[in-house]
């Protein structure tokens, strides 16, 4: 046993090296680790786009399905619904949907592909209750002027009927879109983007 | 001393090699078939949705992960090997009623997703090749003797009958067993062409067993290629260490 | 710079202190590593305690994971196997991790125990050491054997069959013992959901237990090395054992070295050959379990095989699995039938070395025809096997004490 002549340096500089790629590897080998809490290939499948058939929808009436386990609510809107959607303007948190998770080719007031039909994830962005829809406009308990909308009987988070949240309640953004496509004029895709859209 | 002890060892454990359990057929030729090979792959992928897949499920692969490992795309697969009314993402089921099947074949045709496992790809080729049929008009194999299974394949390799000779045991028990098979009808493929076929067929089972066998060992290349050069290091340190010891 | 250097020196020096009135981790960081002295002559054998530590790590670390994607139930537990295989992203890399890891442990514990009898490590004062060492051996193969029922395969129902079958061979309970086992009739869903619940929670904690428990012995005592020389009896002025050498540096950057031999040993089995033809996995195993068709050829893994040969050599039910208890609990006597006057086998006669290779052959051996079909001629050389195995027993109490031994040098060798 001797210490005489030990290179310090060279010393160091293999710890450093050795601890710098054993920590790499360590690194390396958590990633498969991490990467197994990813919804699995049979998750994905169960979370394949569903196929809606709204040809039989009615005007004024809410359909809801399942998609990846959440609740998307399918609202053919009438006209009067739509033109409704100007007016709460100013009560709304973020009219323009500047915060709100939808796809880029959703835009507007209406928030959809095609005005008539809203397709809108259903949980309030809140803590994930499922609202009701209140269409009827006029005072209710919850609003003395409602305009017609979605009302969450979990904390009192109040949203229009293009899914945007009013001003002053829990919910901070607005109701998510998902993404989605039609594939003719009765059938709905949701979980996949029209083509060419990102 | 040590080197006479170690060859007293090695001489004891030689003079006993054990016989393992042999198979049932003798003359298994290696089947050739390369799981890497992803052409072989894709053919025998078209034979077994042709062929196998009307009674053989394989609920354990899901035809997205076909469209990828084998470089097919989902369009294709979708148009070209998925007939039933399923979707990408749905395992590889059948139709077929399992009451049905048995009241058809007497027993239900079994799920193929880890016959390439449980069996390998040669004793899998040999079986491809090794149907017969018997005096009595009947489908039978030499892997798997009375078989319920017909012959789907005969119309491609045509039917072969067997050629019998005497086997004498030790025991001097005499019996008679099969000496090899002769092709009696050929069928649309030569029997270099139905080889490889079956050598497809069973390349496409053996990565069906186990779709992780296309990356594993190109995975396992890089792990040890980084393990060596953290070993070198390692043993850099050791020695540097070490030389205070010595 | 070289004074905020200083400084932070300083302030890691504060906290260190801080913590120590607190928590003895210094204490605890120099008893055991940075002043525990270890014989300076280590070679080979010695590698394999630090990597079955590794590979318990690895086990309950890889288990963690699987236990996460597995269902414990007779319906779905094949296919929750097949689905971490296929499934899972990168779960065909952690079921592997878990299955090599199995093999390699027994590997790895078969060679530290090989290595005491080398050495005589397990010879005073480390006879608990041994005791240790067996309690973690023993609870290492209920862990491996209630582990391998879990996938549910063919090799798994009918191995478990199997060794559940052998406590109905104790007369009187035998049957109601089994029944109890297997909460059924026969092996079933209860059988699964039970030996899940040991395999995950009750063998590891054990082992865990056990492996302090082992360490702390080792370190009481202090290891043994290939001279079989106690370096505690030759101290230098300073209290230090003259032929010692602090743990760590050095031995823990010599691990470090061994540990990435292993796991390149270990990386190619995982990634290249996971069944080693097989042995590791088995291809029955391949098949879900059915409690009707009992497969061809069975047989336990292959780290099972020496004692499965034993159990059939004997041509007697009872007889069987009483000889083949006898061969796993006669370890356990060693430290007190080894009687020789010194430790290691470099300084024994040459009679006690053909002893031990003949021990060793038949632990093979028997390894190698329990995994047969076993043919009458087999099971014939399993019985020469079987009383080769015990009879070694028999020489090492009676030979040991007599045989020619070497004069021990005062000082370890190189």
């Amino acid at each position: 046993m001797s210490s005489d002549g030990v290179n310090k340096g060279r010393r160091r500089f293999l710890v450093a090296t050795t601890s710098v790629v054993g920590g790499i590897g360590v690194g390396l080998a958590a990633v498969p680790f991490i990467k197994s809490w990813m919804p699995s290939a049979k998750a994905q499948a169960v979370g394949a786009p569903v196929e809606v058939d709204i040809g039989r929808l009615k005007q004024g009436q809410l359909l809801k399905v399942q998609w990846r386990g959440q609740t998307i609510g399918i609202l053919r809107r009438t006209s009067e619904m739509i033109s409704e959607l100007q007016k709460t303007v100013e009560v709304l948190a973020d009219p323009e949907s500047v915060e709100a998770d939808q796809p880029e080719y959703v835009t507007g007031d209406p928030r959809a592909l095609r005005p008539e039909y809203l397709v809108v994830n259903m949980h309030c962005t809140h803590l994930g209750c499922v609202p009701q829809m209140v269409p009827e406009v006029g005072s209710q308990p919850f609003d003395d002027n409602w305009n017609g909308g979605f009302y969450c009987p979990c904390h009192k988070s109040k949203f229009d009927l293009s899914g945007r949240v009013y001003k002053g309640v829990p919910a901070p953004t607005n109701l998510r879109i998902p993404p989605y496509s039609f594939l003719d004029d009765r059938t709905l895709m949701i979980g996949v983007s029209p083509q060419g859209a990102v | 001393m040590k080197k006479n002890m170690a060859r007293l060892l090695a001489a004891a454990m030689l003079s006993v090699a054990v016989n393992g359990p042999v198979p049932a057929s003798e003359t298994t030729e290696p089947s050739g078939v390369d799981v890497n090979d992803i052409a072989s792959l894709q053919r025998g992928a078209k034979w077994y949705v042709n062929y196998c897949l009307s009674c053989h499920s394989a609920s354990y692969m899901r035809y997205n992960r076909l469209a990828e490992d084998l470089g097919l795309g989902e369009e294709m697969v979708m148009q070209n090997l998925v007939f039933a009314d399923a979707k990408i993402g749905d395992t590889m089921d059948i139709a077929m009623d399992p009451g049905q099947a048995k009241a058809w074949f007497g027993t239900t045709p079994p799920d193929l997703s880890l016959v390439g496992r449980s069996r390998g790809s040669d004793w899998l080729y040999a079986y491809l090749r090794g149907f017969y049929m018997d005096e009595n008009g009947a489908w039978n194999n030499t892997k798997i003797p009375d078989l319920s299974m017909p012959h789907v394949l005969w119309q491609l390799q045509g039917i072969q009958t067997p050629v019998y000779r005497q086997e004498t045991s030790a025991s001097g028990f005499t019996r008679e067993v099969i000496d090899h098979l002769e092709l009696q009808t050929p069928g649309l493929q030569s029997p270099e062409e139905y080889a490889g076929t079956a050598r497809d067929i069973a390349a496409f089972l053996e990565y069906l067993g186990e779709p992780a066998i296309l990356k594993r060992k190109n995975i396992g290349e890089w792990v040890i290629a980084f393990l060596v050069l953290f070993t070198f290091l390692a043993y850099l340190l050791k020695a540097e260490y070490w030389r205070d010891v010595h | 710079m070289a004074k905020f250097a200083d400084n932070m020196a300083k302030r890691a020096g504060a906290f260190m202190n801080w913590v120590d009135e607190r928590l003895p981790v210094t204490e605890f960081w120099d008893a055991h590593l940075a002043k525990y002295y270890a014989p300076k002559n280590f070679n080979f054998w010695y590698y394999m305690g630090s990597l079955a530590l590794l590979v318990l790590v690895m086990q309950i670390f890889s288990g963690l994971y699987l236990a996460m994607h597995y269902k414990p139930s007779a319906t779905e537990a094949f296919a929750s196997v097949e689905y971490i295989m296929r499934d899972v992203d990168w779960g065909w890399m952690i079921r592997y991790m878990h299955s090599t890891g199995s093999s390699f442990f027994f590997v790895l514990i078969y060679l530290h125990m090989f290595r005491s009898l080398l050495y005589g490590s397990h010879r005073k004062p480390r006879e608990l050491l041994w005791l240790f060492g067996m309690v973690l051996y023993l609870l290492l193969m209920a862990e491996a054997f209630t582990g391998y029922v879990l996938p549910w395969g063919q090799m798994s129902y009918w191995g478990a069959q199997v060794i559940i079958n052998l406590f109905g061979a104790i007369p009187e309970v035998g049957e109601t013992l089994t029944q109890w086992i297997r909460g059924d009739y026969f092996l079933s869903d209860a059988t699964l959901n039970r030996f899940f619940a040991f395999h995950v929670v009750a063998f590891p904690l054990g082992l865990i237990g056990f492996v302090v428990l082992h360490l702390a012995a080792l370190h009481k005592t202090g290891s043994n090395n290939p001279d079989g020389i106690e370096i505690k009896k030759n101290k230098g002025a300073d209290g230090i054992p003259l032929d010692g050498i602090p743990f760590h540096p050095y031995y823990t950057v010599k691990d470090i070295f061994g540990v990435a031999l292993f796991l390149i040993l270990f990386a190619a089995v995982l990634f290249i050959w996971p069944e080693v033809g097989g042995l590791f996995l088995e291809h029955d195993n391949f098949v879900p379990a059915d409690p009707l068709v009992t497969p061809e050829h069975i047989k336990p893994v292959w780290y099972f095989t020496p004692f499965y040969a034993i159990l059939k050599a004997v041509p007697d039910k009872l007889m069987g699995v009483i000889t083949m208890g006898a061969s796993v609990v006669i370890l356990v006597f060693i430290p007190w039938l080894d009687r020789s006057p010194v430790n290691s086998i470099r300084y024994k006669s040459v009679w006690d070395k053909v002893l031990l290779g003949f021990f060793a052959v038949a632990f093979v051996r028997l390894g190698m025809l329990g995994m047969a079909e076993g043919t009458p001629a087999q099971v014939w050389e399993m019985r020469l096997w079987t009383t080769v195995y015990f009879m070694y027993f028999v020489m090492l109490y009676f030979m040991s004490p007599r045989s020619k031994t070497k004069p021990v040098p005062d000082r370890v060798t190189h």
